[in-house]
């Protein structure tokens, strides 16, 4: 039953492993934030075990790579006819908190329509679905760390967490980084969204210069005359010790 | 130099309701190792509860593991480079209504731990649903596996909740395996701060 250890194992077995920094407290949503309802019955009730890096934290997917589609980072261009909203361009740096450009990492992202609807079975929000809108796309960071989308901005729409609620503007991110210590889903929202305030998602981050890392900015340089607004968006994943810092 | 407040990670947010869109719909794994394969294939039913004991029909999974001969494709895993794996590691599945959902793989081998010790095999589970603000890390071990009694990682699970961790075999069918991930209450799941 057990696994005899193999030559290939035990030729490892004093390999060290370089474990990945822990996130400064507040940097972080805790998993219960009650305001936010459905965490209630579904954050765990117990501390986590902190476990020291293996192998298998420092390991992760190099996933997705073979599987990219040429209009998978344009989600303008998915369907035959032209996407209702306005047209914007988010681009930014993946970097981990050392500073180190991460290469060639997949982004997955989707996001609801201009009208605030998701191409989505169980969303049933009473807004028009756009036919030339499926609102998914990925890409691969380059070799210096960049990414870009092209897409519509999407709309705010309500849940049924609390009296009134709306989601802000919002567009969801997966990354994987190199590790499975690196795994992060995020969402990136758009400047000045005066429903910032009354969003218990955002707001379960409460480290302001941490919740601030959510917000894109609006990006002149990215803006494409007579075409589509630019907007900056960079991603800071986990880093690790005794790493020296890149420069740039 | 960049200011320190410029590296502070990216926030974790729930996946919402709608992560189908842009993370399973065209892009689930169901099957981590074909048939192709080396090792003892098995299959393995994961099914996520509330803390109501309620089924959660969205919820995502995934898995990240080593081969049969405890080796992760990835570039810090030093193995024999003379063979390459043909073997990824990954899978990933939206539950369906009854919270569950099957992947289809082999039993991994044993992967070097700390301090020189070797893992007993397992399998990394992420576990993502809305209402999850970050997504919670456990394992998969496997029950009966003789190796458990010795791995450095259960060590650190108080004895009462390591059965949380284990998959148990169907005696009616034998390879299949059962993981249920409790996200909340009673016999909650052993969830890792990784
Ligand atoms: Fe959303």
């Amino acid at each position: 039953m057990s696994n005899v250890s193999t030559p290939s194992a035990d030729k490892r077995l004093g390999s060290v492993v370089i474990p990945y920094r822990r996130c400064e407290p507040g940097t972080q949503p805790d998993y219960l934030f009650s305001s936010y309802r459905a965490t209630v019955r579904r954050a765990p009730s117990r501390p986590l075990i902190v476990l020291p890096h293996t192998l298998s934290e420092v390991t992760g997917p190099m996933f997705g790579h073979e599987s990219i589609a040429e209009n998978d980072n344009d989600l303008t261009r998915q369907h035959t006819g032209e996407t209702l909203g306005e047209r914007i361009i988010v681009s930014g740096y993946v970097r981990d908190g050392d500073g180190h450009r991460v290469r060639n990492t997949l982004i997955e992202i989707w996001q609801a329509n201009a009208a605030g609807r998701y191409a989505h079975v169980l969303d049933n929000h009473p807004a028009p679905l756009d036919p030339n809108f499926t609102g998914a796309g990925r890409t691969l960071t380059d070799a210096n760390g960049f990414y870009s989308f092209v897409t519509i901005k999407p709309g705010a729409y309500p849940w049924r967490n609390h009296e009134n609620a709306w989601r802000p503007a919002h567009i969801h991110y997966s990354l994987f980084g190199p590790a499975f210590a690196t795994r992060l889903i995020s969402q990136m929202y758009f400047p000045g969204d005066p429903l910032f305030a009354y969003d218990p998602v955002m707001q379960s981050i409460s480290d302001e210069r941490a919740r601030q890392r959510l917000v894109c900015s609006f990006d002149l340089e990215t803006t494409k005359p007579e075409w589509a607004l630019g907007y900056r968006f960079d991603i800071v994943l986990r880093g690790r010790n005794a790493t020296p810092f890149e420069d740039q | 130099m960049r200011n320190k407040a410029d590296l502070i990670p990216t926030p974790s947010q729930t996946v919402g309701p709608y992560f189908h869109l842009g993370l399973t719909d065209k892009r689930s794994t169901a099957c981590i190792a074909g048939e192709d394969v080396k090792g003892e294939r098995v299959t393995i039913i994961c099914s996520v509860f509330d803390g109501d004991g309620l089924a959660v029909p969205d919820a995502m999974i995934e898995l990240w593991q080593a081969d049969s001969e405890g080796r992760y494709n990835h570039p810090e895993d030093t193995w024999d480079e003379t063979q390459r794996l043909t073997f990824q590691g990954f899978g990933r599945l939206p539950t369906r209504e009854d919270g569950t959902c099957v992947f289809q793989t082999i039993k991994p081998g044993q992967v070097p731990g700390p301090k020189g010790q070797l893992q007993a095999p397992h399998i990394n589970v992420s576990v993502f649903a809305r209402g999850l603000l970050k997504h919670l890390p456990t394992r998969i071990y496997f029950e009966g596996d003789r190796a458990n009694e010795s791995d450095p990682v259960l060590a650190l699970v108080p004895h009462e909740r390591r059965l949380t961790l284990m998959a148990t075999s169907d005696p009616a069918n034998p390879g299949t395996w059962r993981f249920d991930v409790r996200l909340h209450g009673e016999r909650e799941t052993v969830f890792f701060d990784i």
